[in-house]
């Protein structure tokens, strides 16, 4: 009986180790969720923000931060070049503005695969955003792939909304 | 505030330890062999008694239950049930061999559990044949307590061996990704390992971001993974199974994932999208160097390498939909040009290579259907083995008997196992949510 509770206190200090190493980088992890928790409700809610002053067709672009693309598809569509457009002109007046181009994909396919497919998504936002005028120093390209649907379910209506690009602004 | 901390982590850790082997993987077989072989497995005589005070103290462990179980979930074993049993043998010499082969049994293993002086067990079993009426193996061992159930699996590997042909892989761990939400509904990640039946399961890491993509290091006490972080996306990390300590690898610019552990451990193949697309590279851990495997604007990831490191089998777009290909490696990177492995189908992605090099496993896309499929590297045969929709990342067991794979059911995330010949089924379902990625250990050294 000894014995075995030397063994599971030798155990209980290795996991107090284990512990301590993950706890902390755990932890700055952990404030970085809830960042991006509120950054996304951000896009999904379309808000305009400080976007009073433009003329109301622009802003009303400039508000919209996720674009979608079809299945297994990283082709802009003519909505989503709007979009874009908007973000291009914004970032291209503002060089002290940079954002993140967050990738996704529906969970069909691998996930691995998807994870490509997620940054090759990005990727087609980017050139846009650069051949806009916008510098590449301005824009990082990440992807979640299938991992962060911003819709559950299984089925097309949930898949048409996973296959998107986020815009994440810096700093909002 | 972090003192309290490891206060409260030593006492969780200290009761897990306590509390008897659980099993966090409920596993269902679904589907059997009609030609399993019969076998009994007689319950092991146990030798304890309580010499002071005479109550008697059960065994430590159902070693003949763990057995049983083993063979009955590998699907190639029928055996039949406890009530049927004539006799309670533990030793070849009292068996009656006419009375069991009257029952239909071709196999029986009798055995029994004894405690030793100095705290420990011996563990006797025999396998024996009921025609031949002799032993066709027979082996004691000597066990810590904590590690009983591990000699039962043991003893598993060695009857699927003897009676099949092939070593068993009961004796090996799986690793996996578990999928739940906590009291705040938010997502909860754990990379955890386990026995091969679902049992001592250990939660590696932690994370409210997502994790994919587990590797085994080849000697078994390291996976590597992919974990995600906002605004940064997936990096690679390789973490000691032991100690917990992980360390990020691969760190260049942009996104790294699809780890996958060299056979001789020396290297990972990965995918870095540095170049502007998903591009494989080979990366030497030791000396914090990689070299280029692949070089065009298509996508390329999942790489796996064949079971001699002499070849890479990866996943690319750059023909029409994801095929896999192969491409011969050395120390300085690539020989040769990439070869098309799969022509059937418009989506093959995801290989997993059985431990002959024989097979490879896939996610084969039919109907709109993501299917485990398995290619028959000679013939160029494929099989598909799965009927479900969302079937993904298979992974060979160590003895090339068995696929593991994520599927659906019910609405949950759970893993099944399907052998090569799609003939055997298990499904591996977990109490607290979803689970997926799964990856087979190779067999322990």
């Amino acid at each position: 009986m000894n014995k075995q509770l030397g063994i599971v206190l030798l155990i209980g200090v290795f996991g107090l180790m284990a512990g301590c190493s993950s706890t902390s980088e755990e932890k700055s992890s952990d404030e970085a969720t809830t960042t991006a928790t509120d950054t996304t409700s951000g896009a999904n809610m379309h808000d305009g923000g400080s976007m009073s002053e433009m003329h109301s067709g622009q802003a009303d672009a400039l508000s919209k931060r996720v674009v979608y693309f079809e299945f297994d598809s990283s082709d802009v569509t003519a909505e989503a070049r709007d979009i874009i457009s908007a973000h291009a002109q914004n970032l291209a007046q503002n060089s002290s503005l940079s954002v993140v181009l967050e990738g996704h994909a529906d969970e069909r396919g691998t996930r691995e695969y998807n994870v490509a497919l997620g940054e090759r998504r990005a990727k087609a936002v980017q050139q846009l955003l650069v051949v806009q005028g916008v510098k590449a120093s301005q824009i990082q390209v990440i992807s979640f792939g299938e991992e962060r649907p911003a819709a559950m379910g299984h089925d097309e209506s949930a898949w048409s909304l996973n296959r998107r690009v986020e815009i994440l602004y810096s700093g909002s | 505030m972090n003192k309290c901390k490891r206060i409260v982590l030593f006492f969780f850790v200290a009761i897990a330890t306590v509390q008897p082997a659980y099993a966090a993987l409920k596993i269902d077989i679904t589907q059997g062999i009609d030609d399993a072989l019969p076998i009994a497995v007689v319950p092991f005589k146990w030798l304890g008694t309580a010499p002071t005070r005479g109550a008697s103290i059960p065994a430590p462990e159902d070693i003949a239950a763990i057995v049983e179980s083993d063979l009955r979930r590998s699907g190639r074993f029928a055996p039949i049930p406890k009530r049927d049993l004539v006799g309670r043998p533990s030793h070849g010499s009292e068996v009656n061999y006419t009375a069991w082969r009257a029952l239909g049994v071709d196999n029986l293993i009798v055995g029994h559990i004894a405690p030793l002086v100095d705290g420990t067990y011996e563990v006797q079993f025999q396998l024996l044949d009921m025609f031949k009426a002799e032993q066709l193996v027979g082996y004691k061992i000597r066990s810590r307590r904590s590690n009983l159930r591990r000699t039962a699996h043991q003893i598993s590997d060695l009857i699927y061996e003897a009676l099949m042909g092939v070593k068993g892989a009961f004796d090996t761990n799986i690793s996996y990704v578990t999928l739940t939400r906590n009291y705040r509904k938010e997502n909860v990640y754990r990379l955890a390992i386990a026995d091969s039946d679902g049992y001592n399961e250990k939660i590696i890491l932690e994370s409210k971001n997502p994790i994919i993509s587990p590797s085994w290091s080849p000697n078994g006490l390291q996976l590597a993974y992919v974990r995600f972080r906002d605004r940064v996306g997936a990096e690679v990390y390789i973490q000691s199974i032991l100690t917990g300590q992980a360390r990020r690898v691969a760190t260049f610019r942009g996104t790294a994932s699809a780890p996958a552990w060299s056979p001789d451990g020396k290297r990972l193949a990965l995918t870095l999208y540095k170049d502007g697309n998903a591009e494989i590279y080979l990366y030497n851990l030791s000396r914090d160097t990689k070299v280029r495997v692949t070089r065009n604007s298509a996508v390329d990831t999942e790489p796996v390498w064949l079971p001699d490191g002499s070849a890479i089998i990866f996943t690319s777009d750059r023909g029409n939909g994801p095929q896999l290909y192969q491409v011969a490696v050395d120390a300085n990177g690539v020989r040769g040009r990439p070869e098309r492995l799969t022509f059937e189908g418009t989506y093959n992605a995801r290989a997993s290579v059985s431990p002959d090099g024989k097979f490879v496993a896939m996610v084969h896309r039919i109907e709109g259907s993501y299917r485990i499929a398995v290619l028959e590297r000679e013939t160029g045969y494929l099989r598909v083995l799965t009927e479900s929709r969302l079937d993904e990342s298979p992974s060979f067991a160590p003895n090339g008997s068995m696929i593991i794979y994520a599927t659906e059911y019910r609405g949950r995330g759970v893993l099944s196992a399907v052998s090569v010949d799609g003939r055997a089924k298990q499904r591996l379902q977990f109490s607290g949510g979803d689970v997926r990625e799964p990856a087979w250990s190779y067999f322990k050294k």
